[in-house]
Formats: structure tokens, C-alpha cells, sequence
């Protein structure tokens, strides 16, 4: 009797752990902070897709807008304006969540004393937003506004059609105004935390892990499977390599590139397309760059389908675009590899057989990645144009400062989309922005992307088309390498829900054990 | 003797405040800032973030109140870490750091001790050379060697101990076992070698003849004479030892995902995290000048040579 009831429980128990939705991220960091409106790096906004929802939520396929805390919306026919209905659905500490709530929030990303990084998201389609954010314009006047407690409605600058998407990011998110007023700085801890999203925070051991449980009042609780996320804050990616295949670790984005060649071999190697673009930044006002002959040579002497292939092995996608192909858009390619192209003009440029060439130095963050990536691009360019560049590393944010003042000749760069348009990767390039460190200035391709920005539609699209043809196949103000992978762990014959996409988000709501 | 403990404590302090104001301005001419990003930010963010964290403020005044705050012992908000202050940040990360360190220190100067206790009478015979090998190896392979060798066979292969993760983790304790031993390893070959050395001179020198000739036992003139002569080279090491050992290991702390105060040490300077910098770089001062404050004055009543009068 003894015996089976003892057998009985630890089949009980067995059955339990069997069925225990649990599920461990190596996160690849500390988050720097639990408070959407302060987020900006990947490692916190995993917490942000976790605890909190924002007017839509990302498509775990597609990384698209759909529906979340509001139900439906409506556009105006001018397409300034958009009305959102929010649905019935409760914060977990059972208030209800109001427009109100996303006035408040949105108002406080804003906030100059918030002082929120990515404030700026809201000030490029939010009326007033950006003068409120720099403090010439006030709250009042920002174009969100609260109809009732379930009609939210805001005001655009323009017609942006990637608006609704956008509203998706953490920037965006509603917050818990009476939990922000009682703790202060101190609200996103354990215990004085409130949230809307399908997790709550149980658990926080700084560089450790961070543990969220299931939010019961969360509006589609029924549908969330997992009972609890363990996020751990280790930042080596050899050590969760080993946890993952030790079984540890049930995710992990990100991979030890040193062990390439074995993980691509293993069938919990999750590599895809991501919206992003490595390249190499040109300085454009400064010799010898500032000769379009000399940008093209270099962007026909490098092999960048060699360079995935045989240096890189991960999955990555070889290109002459920046922006990555998308549904409506056609990427324009810059100039494409041909050592013979690449010799005759540096020879029209004045340099023939790279005779006179100036010494050039390449200039890197360190990374090992990074490393080989310079190291293809020297011998790429000593064996096509006989030229000879330096290679020098360094700290990140040195090479940031170096990039930004302009004082780089030729630089390694990369940029990840933050939504899913072409706008976000082009907008780099025109003129004033803080983001043009190679100093690309073009007044056609500038007005163009003013013009876009009023615009809908395909005519939208084709003047997008248009500006990155002048950046690339008029100015070749930039040498695109490749597209990034994104490159994940994850055992999809035993998660569900899980879905390689272009943004790399990957809701925890959806994913459960199968 | 009282008296010089005093006069020898209140010298530390122009050493810490030489510290903290040298590292205050240098880390500031470091190129990039803490609000430097991949992305840039429109100029407004970035007032608006000097403004919150007064950087906006000419540097001088920036400091006096710096030095008024950590007087308070207010260590000021983390650049990085926004829900965190500094004091929270240390506060959590430098105990894990110190269990861990202390375990290893136990460790590396008992086993070291011993093993230049044997070494040193066995001179030139197997043990000798048995043992000093293992310390050869242990100060020439590094511990980002050791550890992942360590994680390979008794993680991997043997599971029976925890591949990596804190005591917090499920696996309790057992999770303390790997880091330390790899941690302590280095120590334990140099505390080994010093010991080693320094315990031949003794026996070779002329007190420790006189005693053999009065005939004591052998027993007696390695416990009464040798060895007290001979470990006080390691007692001199283990201060700036115990200072190194305790404020954290970055590559421990990386391979066994530690939460530690190291990673946050070399973090806070990647990211230009100027106040976590700054509060790390007292922490570490005032351990280690205590620590040679401690030895100081230990060695005082080790060695009747020293007088403080």
C-alpha cells in the first residue's frame, strides 16, 4: 500500500514537472531597466514584451502590429489622425486600464526631466510631441488625447503609415500613473511594480537572473501558457552555449561565433533574415572618399557573398542595398562586385594599379567578429586594388565619438531597423541627421525623404525607391556588406510559438511547451 | 603602538581622496560619454539626460557636490542601470564577490602553505618537484583556460556539479565549488612557491642551526622557528591578495555567470557609467589600503625586528 501510493506520487510529481511550463532565456545581460520608457537596448525590452502591452503588440511571425490593448482603430481620410478603441482589460493590481493611462505614459516618455532616449520615437509622428521632448512646446499640446476612458486619439505630424506599427515599441507604452507617484524611481521593483501585459515580476537578483510569473488579471490570461521566464543575466555567450546544450537554457539569442561551424550543424540553430545592414561608412567630405570613383571601386572590389560564405558561416544575407526587400519595396543595389570594374575606376579616380593611394586606416570596435570582417576587407582590397589600408580597433563608444565628430576616413557600421520600413534605415543618410556620420549630402535624395514623409501609399514607396537609388547607385555614399541574421537557439520541435522574424521580438505570450 | 595604529589610519585618508579625485577627472577625458549610443539621439535627449544627472553643470562644481554626496556616503545614481543606484548596485554585487574570493583565499593559503611546507623539507625529491609543477601550471594557465576545462569535465561529462549560476540557483552551494577552486588556483601556486622559498632560506640559516645543535626536535624547530619566520612573506602577500580576491574576478564571473561586482567593474567602464566607476573605484581603494593597513600591523607582532616607536 506503502509502496504505490509512494509510486503514485512520484509519477504525480513526474507528470507535474513534465507539464510545468517553464522556460529559461539566456538574456545575454543585465537590463539596464524594467521602465518602458527608459528602455533601449534588446535586454531590457524582453521585459517590456513580457509585463507590459502597448496599443498593439508584434506579430510573433512577422513582427507587424496586431490588435492587443487596443481592439480596433480608425484613420482619417487625410490619415493625420488616428482614433484607437481600447478593450476591457485590467492592470495586476486590478485597475482598469484606461486611455488615460497611455496619455499619462506617453506624456512621461516625453517629459524632458523623464529624459528618455527613445522619446524621440514619439516626436517623429506625434504632433507637438518633439517640441514638448525639447521643451519649447508644452503637454497639453502633444496629439494625444483621452476621448473617454476607452477612445484614445492621437494626432499625427504626417500620414505615416508605419504609425500604428510603431505604437508596438515600449516607447509607447501605457503606464501605472498612481504606482509611478507612490514609488517613485523605485516602482518597477518587486512588490511595487503594476503591469498590463501576460507576466508580472516575482523575482530580481541583479547579474543574475530576473524571474516573471504569469499575470493572472492579464486580459487574455487563458491563452498565456507559460507559468513562469527565468531570464539570466549571464553575458558570456561560450558559458550559455554550454547551458543551452546542457539543457539549462531554453533559449538563447545570439551564439558563440567561435563555434560556428559546429552549431550550424545542430538543429536548434535558428538563423533568418533580420532587418538590418552591416557596411562600411565612407567619410564623403573627406579624401580620397569625397570621389564617388573611389567609393565605387572599393564598394566593386569586395566579395560579399565570399565573405558570408567562407569567413562568417551564420546565415547572413550578402547584398549591395541597405535597405532590406520588403512587401511594396524594391531595394535599389549599389555597385556590385567586379575586380575589373573596381580597377578601372580607381585608375579614372587617379590611382591606377592603387598607384599613389593614400595610407588609409579601417577603423573597428573591438569584437572578434568585427576583426575578421576587417581583416576580408583588407585582403579584399590588396588583391583587387592594390591598396593597402590599417586596421585599427577599439573601444566602442572611442569609436562612436570618432564616427559622430566625422573624424574617421573609413569606418566599420551596422544599423538595425526599429520598425518595419524603409524609412528607418534610409533616414540616416539625409543631411541634418545626427545619424549621417559619413556626411552624405545629397539636397535631391534629402527632399525626397521630406516628400515621402507626406506621402501614402505606393507613390510613398516608389520616392523611397528613389532616394536610396541616389544614395547608392549616384553617390555609393556607403559599401553595404551584408544583412544581419538573426541567430538563435531555441529547440522548435519542443517550444511552440516561437517564430524567427525580421525584428527579432519574440512575445513570451505565445510561446508554450509542446 | 596605539598610537602609531592612529597616525597610520588617518594617513589613509589624503590616499583615498587622491583616489577619488584623480579618477573623478580622468574618467572624464576618456572619448565617449555615458549617453553615447549607437544610435544618436536628437540633441534635445541628450540635454535632457545631462540635465538630470547635472553633467550640464561646469566640472568643478560637479565634483564638489560629488564629494559633498559620497561624504554622506551617497554614491549617486547609475548612468546605466536606471532603476538602480550605485550603493544598490555594490551593495548587491560586492557580498557574492567577497563569499566567493574569501572561500578561495582559505583555500589557495591553507592547500598553499602545505604544500610549501612539504615541498621545502622534501627538497629536490618527487614530492618537491611534484608539487611545484602544479604550481608552474597554475600561475601560467590562465583561468579562462581552467574554468571552462573545470565546467567540461565535471558539468559535461560528470554531472555532478553545477555548470554555472549562483547559490540562489537550485543547485545551492554546490554551485560555489567550481569558481572557487579555479579562483583560488593561481593563489594557492603562488602562495606555494613564496612559501617554498622563503621556508629553504629559514632552514638554512643560522638560528635554525643553533637550534638543531641544542638538540631540539626536529618537530619543534620547523613549528617554533621555521615556520614562523618563514610564512611571513605570505602573510605580507595575503593583504593585496585578499584585496584582488574579494572585489572579483571579471573572467570568473563571465565563465560561471557570477553575479559579481568584477563584470559590473569592467561594464561601468565600457559604458562610461561615470558614478558606477567612480563607486567601484572607492570600494576597491579603501579594500585594498585597509587590507595594507591590516598587514601592516600584523606584521608588527609577527616580526620582533619591527618596532613602531
Amino acid at each position: 500500500m506503502k509502496r504505490s501510493l509512494f509510486v503514485l506520487l512520484a509519477l504525480l510529481a513526474f507528470a507535474g514537472s513534465a507539464f510545468a511550463q517553464d522556460f529559461i532565456i539566456a538574456n545575454g545581460a543585465e537590463p539596464s531597466t524594467l521602465d518602458p520608457a527608459l528602455m533601449q537596448d534588446t535586454t531590457s525590452n524582453q521585459f517590456y514584451l513580457a509585463m507590459f502591452e502597448g496599443l498593439v503588440q508584434y506579430d510573433p511571425r512577422t513582427s507587424k502590429g496586431i490588435p492587443a490593448m487596443a481592439e480596433s482603430w480608425t484613420t482619417s481620410p487625410d490619415g493625420m489622425t488616428v482614433t484607437f478603441k481600447l478593450r476591457d482589460a485590467k492592470w495586476s493590481d486590478g485597475t482598469p486600464v484606461t486611455a488615460q493611462d497611455f496619455v499619462y505614459g506617453w506624456l512621461r516618455t516625453l517629459a524632458p526631466e523623464t529624459a528618455s532616449n527613445y522619446a524621440y520615437m514619439l516626436g517623429m509622428v506625434v504632433k507637438g510631441a518633439d517640441d514638448y521632448n525639447a521643451g519649447k512646446g508644452k503637454a497639453e499640446d502633444v496629439g494625444v488625447k483621452a476621448i473617454d476612458s476607452k477612445t484614445l486619439q492621437v494626432q499625427l505630424v504626417g500620414p505615416a503609415p508605419y504609425f500604428v506599427d510603431m505604437t508596438a515599441h515600449s516607447a509607447f507604452a501605457p503606464a501605472p500613473k498612481w504606482t509611478i507617484e507612490k514609488y517613485g524611481d523605485q516602482w518597477t521593483k518587486p512588490g511595487n511594480i503594476v503591469v498590463n501585459g501576460p507576466y508580472i515580476l516575482k523575482e530580481w537578483k541583479p547579474q543574475d537572473y530576473v524571474l516573471v510569473e504569469k499575470n493572472n488579471k492579464y486580459w487574455d490570461a487563458k491563452n498565456v501558457k507559460l507559468r513562469t521566464i527565468k531570464y539570466l543575466a549571464s553575458d558570456s555567450m561560450s558559458t550559455n552555449y554550454k547551458m543551452f546544450k546542457a539543457g539549462a537554457v531554453d533559449w538563447m539569442n545570439g551564439i558563440d561565433v567561435s563555434m560556428i561551424d559546429e552549431i550550424k550543424l545542430r538543429k536548434d540553430y535558428q538563423a533568418s533574415a533580420q532587418f538590418a545592414t552591416y557596411y562600411i561608412n565612407l567619410n564623403n567630405q573627406r579624401a580620397p572618399f569625397n570621389d564617388v570613383r573611389v567609393r565605387r571601386a572599393f564598394a566593386a572590389a569586395i566579395d560579399k557573398k565570399t565573405l558570408v560564405d567562407k569567413v562568417l558561416k551564420g546565415g547572413q544575407i550578402p547584398t549591395d542595398e541597405f535597405s532590406p526587400p520588403m512587401a511594396g519595396y524594391t531595394p535599389q543595389p549599389g555597385q556590385g562586385y567586379d575586380p575589373a570594374v573596381a580597377k578601372k575606376l580607381l585608375a579614372d579616380a587617379g590611382y591606377p594599379d592603387g598607384k599613389g593611394f593614400p595610407s588609409l586606416t579601417y577603423i573597428y570596435n573591438t569584437n572578434a567578429g568585427h576583426k575578421l570582417i576587417a581583416e576580408y576587407v583588407q585582403q579584399q582590397l590588396k588583391t583587387n586594388l592594390n591598396v593597402d589600408i590599417v586596421l585599427q580597433n577599439m573601444e566602442f563608444k572611442t569609436l562612436i565619438e570618432m564616427r559622430n565628430k566625422h573624424d574617421f576616413t573609413i569606418a566599420r557600421d551596422g544599423w538595425v531597423g526599429d520598425y518595419l520600413d524603409p524609412n528607418t534605415m534610409l533616414e540616416l543618410f539625409i543631411s541634418d541627421s545626427g545619424n549621417n556620420s559619413g556626411d552624405h549630402r545629397n539636397p535631391a535624395f534629402d527632399k525626397l525623404m521630406e516628400d515621402a514623409r507626406m506621402a501614402k501609399g505606393d507613390a510613398r514607396m516608389k520616392m523611397l525607391e528613389q532616394a536610396e537609388k541616389i544614395l547608392l547607385q549616384n553617390d555609393q555614399a556607403i559599401i553595404p556588406l551584408y544583412h544581419y541574421a538573426n541567430q538563435d537557439m531555441i529547440d522548435t520541435s519542443r517550444w511552440g510559438g516561437w517564430f524567427a522574424n525580421p525584428i527579432g521580438y519574440h512575445p513570451p505570450k505565445f510561446i508554450y511547451k509542446k | 603602538m596605539s598610537r602609531y595604529i592612529i597616525r597610520r589610519f588617518l594617513s589613509l585618508i589624503p590616499t583615498i581622496f587622491v583616489i577619488i579625485t584623480l579618477s573623478f577627472f580622468l574618467i572624464r577625458f576618456a572619448p565617449g560619454g555615458p549617453f553615447s549610443s549607437e544610435k544618436n539621439v536628437p540633441e534635445q535627449v541628450i540635454q535632457n539626460l545631462m540635465k538630470k544627472y547635472h553633467m550640464d553643470e561646469p566640472l568643478f562644481k560637479q565634483y564638489l557636490s560629488y564629494m559633498g554626496d559620497i561624504l554622506h556616503g551617497d554614491l549617486g545614481p547609475s548612468f546605466r542601470y536606471r532603476d538602480s543606484t550605485v550603493n544598490e548596485l555594490i551593495g548587491q554585487s560586492l557580498p557574492n564577490s567577497m563569499l566567493l574570493g574569501t572561500i578561495a583565499l582559505v583555500l589557495a593559503t591553507v592547500a598553499g602553505i602545505a604544500v610549501g611546507i612539504i615541498s621545502a623539507l622534501k627538497q629536490n625529491h618527487w614530492q618537491d618537484y611534484t608539487f611545484m609543477s602544479i604550481a608552474v601550471v597554475g600561475i601560467s594557465v590562465p583561468l579562462f583556460v581552467v574554468g571552462p576545462i573545470l565546467q567540461l569535465v565535471f558539468a559535461m561529462r560528470l554531472h555532478v556539479l553545477p555548470l554555472s549560476g549562483w547559490i540562489t540557483g537550485r543547485e545551492g552551494i554546490k554551485a560555489l565549488i567550481m569558481p572557487a577552486i579555479t579562483l583560488s588556483f593561481p593563489y594557492f601556486a603562488y602562495i606555494a612557491r613564496l612559501s617554498r622559498a622563503s621556508l629553504l632560506e629559514i632552514l638554512r640559516s643560522d638560528y635554525v642551526r643553533t637550534a638543531r645543535a641544542k638538540g631540539l626536535a626536529e618537530r619543534t624547530v620547523i613549528t617554533r622557528h621555521v615556520l614562523k619566520g618563514g610564512l611571513l612573506p605570505v602573510v605580507s602577500y595575503l593583504g593585496p591578495a585578499f584585496s584582488g580576491i574579494i572585489t572579483g574576478s571579471i573572467v570568473i564571473e563571465q565563465v560561471f555567470a557570477i553575479p559579481g561586482v568584477g563584470r559590473i567593474f569592467v561594464q561601468s567602464a565600457l559604458n562610461r557609467d561615470y558614478t558606477l566607476i567612480m563607486g567601484e573605484v572607492i570600494v576597491y581603494s579603501l579594500i585594498l589600503v585597509l587590507m595594507n593597513f591590516v598587514v601592516d600591523i600584523v606584521y608588527g607582532f609577527l616580526d620582533p625586528r619591527i618596532a613602531y616607536n
